[in-house]
């Protein structure tokens, strides 16, 4: 929906930055624990990092020699994103299968 | 609409090709035909998901191992137009049970012909969620801080009490 397409779902529409954005959802993560997860390079997490940072989806804090990364938890934006991707997704799983019970009541 | 309820609400809708009964049935009490298996927070694996149909009933996983959760309260029960619950997770993926820290999701299905209804669904107040996380971060302090005291606080209610 236009009304939604803002700048922090905009960064998720990405393969790769979906991908890390779900990996945080599980929990705070530094850059290399990240990329052992993917199968792009450590630059490319930072770099998809940074623009999931400047929409405001993920925020990072120093811990000691490391930073760490987490879904941004000030205001509503990262679990907006996160939800809207998952209704999204639920509706059409929806769709399918109240589909194919109505197709088989027919047969 | 009001900037506001754009900047705490999520919007998605869908047509199907099924009567309005239908979709609602299979919404609500067939919620397990749709719904991703991999969306729960059992700590076992997900044998079933149950939609209690009545106002004042849960929707709730039952795992593998007998475990259950109930994720939400049915709010609102108006077959086969409307429906209303809460959405009792926190923002860790927790059940959340202070209903003040919820959000809602609010379903409305209309008919566009016999054989054809539109779903809309809202899920609001997401921003109830985020409550009194700023005070938590800013007692605990660092984000490692924040997960070891999450982590006690949870091992508070295993153990019986000990």
């Amino acid at each position: 929906m236009l009304a939604y397409a803002d700048e922090g779902l905009e960064a998720l529409g990405d393969a790769t930055r979906r991908a890390i954005f779900e990996i945080l959802a599980d929990g705070p993560r530094a850059v290399g624990e990240i990329a052992v997860r993917l199968p792009v390079t450590r630059p490319a997490v930072s770099q998809h990092l940074k623009v999931l940072k400047e929409a405001g989806l993920v925020m990072d804090n120093p811990n000691g020699t490391r930073r760490v990364y987490q879904l941004n938890p000030d205001g509503v934006g990262a679990l907006r994103a996160y939800l809207d991707r998952f209704w999204e997704r639920s509706l059409a799983a929806f769709k399918q299968a109240v589909e194919q019970t109505t197709e088989e009541e027919e047969q | 609409m009001s900037t506001q309820t754009v900047n705490t609400s999520v919007r998605s809708s869908v047509v199907v090709d099924a009567p309005i009964d239908k979709a609602f049935t299979v919404f609500t009490e067939g919620i397990g035909s749709w719904w991703s298996p991999d969306h729960h927070i059992l700590q076992a694996e997900l044998a079933e998901m149950v939609f209690e149909p009545r106002v004042g009933g849960y929707i709730y996983d039952r795992g593998v191992d007998g475990s259950v959760c109930r994720w939400a309260r049915v709010l609102t029960y108006d077959p086969p137009n409307r429906l209303v619950f809460s959405w009792d997770v926190s923002l860790q993926w927790q059940l959340e049970t202070d209903p003040q820290r919820t959000s809602e999701v609010e379903v409305r299905f209309h008919p566009e012909g016999p054989e054809r209804t539109r779903v809309e669904l809202e899920h609001r107040h997401i921003d109830r969620h985020g409550q009194g996380w700023e005070q938590m971060r800013d007692a605990v302090g660092s984000p490692d801080g924040w997960a070891v005291g999450m982590t006690r606080f949870a091992g508070r209610f295993e153990g019986g009490g000990s």
